[in-house]
């Protein structure tokens, strides 16, 4: 078998470049850029990315306008900024899961990379990627916005908490990786947007509307958990309870869904 | 080098593949022939690790596709050319193929002008692609890792009689320079063309496997002749017998030789001998694959 495959080779000049011994995989830092690429380069990613920029302007904006002088610093922009992203880079994160499936793509991707765990964790690292750099914009929004402030008679001040800092960072991957998770689990873009924003929200009135259901939902409720992220100073309680809720939001559609990939026959 | 052994898939109670054995050599074309639903796709996916197999193996030079490392390097691979995402552009498309095999962005364009898709065409989405231009950036993503295996699920759907002669060329340039090429079809004229060996499925068996010369020399010989009653009696006398065609030809399994005595002895005047090739093997298609689509319409 192999002595006529090398028997062969001289026929073809442009073949035995490829015939080479090829069966190092694919490193993990070239599958990272790719997903990230995939992430802005269909009209879906790119223009949620720019709506997202566009509404982190716009509560700066906001801000600049509306709230008293004396809000009118560093953290609260800041803060307000995380916003946009909070809100929709999960859709992204749910898009690069599902237009696999959804565009069929899954079937280039996996044949080109058939490691399909390397496939996910660079989805998932890309995922994070684009929340941490979702957060530094958002900060530059932030600079922008207290510059102007400062300059216009608004409080100006500069002071940034590590621990605001942290938790707007864990606001960020927390919610792009609940979408990535919900992405993985149905496979499909318009079912898993849309359970994605329903679920918690649905879960979240249940609670409000069932005196049973409080305590619960104290600790189940991630709409309810991630709510101290945005304020300062989180305690280890409040910790706790986000730390319960990522797990059943998070974690458990997470590893299930990583699993269907892996079993899905790809057609 | 492709190895198919045994290779069987059932979904529940339908058995889609049912052992199915082959392989595919370097510096040939194989075509894999069988009318729609009789497995040839499923057979495609479970050699690319795809579907998981219920029995039997497939490998690809030696080693199972899944552990290639970077298969886009050895194996080129297009199996449905409208599996792209429609908001892609086509020259972004093979961008990500490039950096994800770590092939040198400079053959996305090479790959662009061999199939034959301007540079307006690469700047549009896959999404507002005919299929035939579908399937010519379906050849250059194959093609893009500089592979010496290529394996086509109908790339000749959707393009026209130019694009198809240009595909032939292109597959049987692959081949010539060593290159080994699995190519499906369900019509056996196209495959025909361009192969050298043939594999016919219908109802996910093998149902005929061999050399195109050796297939088609079995479908015996056309013979017609001036006046055809004289050659049925001439034929019988030596004992043999062929099978009338509308065009008044006989189909004869017998060499030219034999049937050319024949003939001579009783004086009959010959207007054509020659083997039937397409026409004989055609035959054999139809008979062999027969009854298959009622299945595919339960598919």
């Amino acid at each position: 078998m192999t002595a006529v495959d090398t028997a062969r080779q001289p026929a073809g000049p442009q073949h035995a470049t490829a015939r080479a011994p090829q069966r190092s995989a694919v490193p993990l830092h070239r599958l990272i850029v790719v997903e990230l690429r995939k992430l802005a380069d269909t009209r879906a990613g790119l223009w949620l990315l720019i709506v997202i920029a566009l509404a982190a302007a716009a509560t700066v904006v906001i801000l600049l306008f509306a709230a008293d002088a004396e809000q009118q610093t560093f953290v609260e922009f800041f803060t307000f900024a995380q916003l946009p992203s909070a809100v929709l880079l999960p859709v992204l994160g749910i898009l690069s899961v599902t237009s696999e499936w959804s565009q069929r793509t899954a079937l280039t991707t996996f044949t080109l990379v058939p490691e399909r765990g390397r496939v996910l964790t660079a989805k998932l690292i890309a995922a994070v990627l684009i929340a941490v750099l979702a957060l530094g914009a958002n900060g530059l929004f932030a600079v922008v916005g207290n510059a102007i402030a400062s300059a216009t008679g608004g409080d100006g001040s500069w002071t940034l908490g590590g621990d605001m800092l942290v938790q707007a960072l864990v606001l960020q991957v927390v919610l792009v990786l609940m979408g990535y998770g919900f992405g993985a689990l149905l496979l499909n873009s318009p079912v898993a947007i849309v359970l994605y924003f329903a679920l918690p929200t649905v879960w979240s009135i249940l609670a409000g509307l069932v005196k049973t259901l409080r305590t619960a939902a104290g600790w189940l409720d991630i709409n309810q958990t991630t709510t101290p992220l945005s304020e300062p100073a989180m305690t280890g309680d409040e910790w706790t309870r986000l730390g319960v809720s990522v797990l059943v939001w998070v974690v458990v559609p997470l590893v299930v869904g990583w699993f269907r990939v892996l079993r899905r026959e790809v057609a | 080098m492709i190895t198919v052994e045994h290779l069987s898939k059932r979904y529940g109670d339908h058995p889609a593949v049912d052992d199915v054995s082959f392989t595919c050599t370097p510096g040939t074309v194989t075509g894999f022939l069988g009318p729609n639903g009789a497995g040839k796709s499923t057979t495609m996916r479970m050699i690319c690790g795809l579907t998981p197999p219920s029995a039997g193996t497939a490998t690809v030079d030696g080693v199972p596709y899944r552990r290639l490392g970077n298969p886009g390097r050895r194996v080129g691979v297009l199996l449905d050319a409208s599996a792209q995402h429609s908001g892609r552009t086509g020259r972004e498309v093979l961008h990500l193929a490039a950096r994800t095999m770590g092939v040198d962005r400079s053959r996305v364009e090479e790959g662009l002008e061999r199939v034959g898709l301007n540079q307006t065409a690469a700047k549009r989405r896959v999404g507002a692609y005919s299929l035939g231009m579908r399937q010519r950036l379906g050849l250059a993503h194959a093609m893009l890792g500089d592979p010496g295996i290529l394996i086509l699920d109908e790339p000749a759907n959707g393009l026209d009689p130019e694009g198809i002669f240009w595909m032939r060329g292109l597959l049987r340039d692959f081949a010539d320079r060593g290159g080994t090429v699995l190519l499906s079809s369900h019509l056996l004229r196209e495959v025909e063309a361009v192969a050298d060996r043939l594999v016919m499925i219908g109802g996910g068996r093998i149902v005929a496997e061999g050399d195109k010369a050796e297939l088609l020399a079995a479908s015996g010989m056309v013979v017609r002749a001036e006046d055809p009653d004289a050659l049925d009696a001439a034929l019988q006398r030596v004992g043999l017998t062929g099978t009338r065609r509308a065009d008044g030809g006989v189909v004869v399994q017998a060499d030219a030789a034999a049937i050319g005595k024949a003939a001579a002895a009783d004086q009959v005047v010959l207007l054509e001998l020659r083997p039937a090739d397409s026409g004989g093997l055609e035959q054999m298609f139809l008979e062999l694959t027969a009854g298959d689509n009622v299945k595919e319409a339960v598919r």
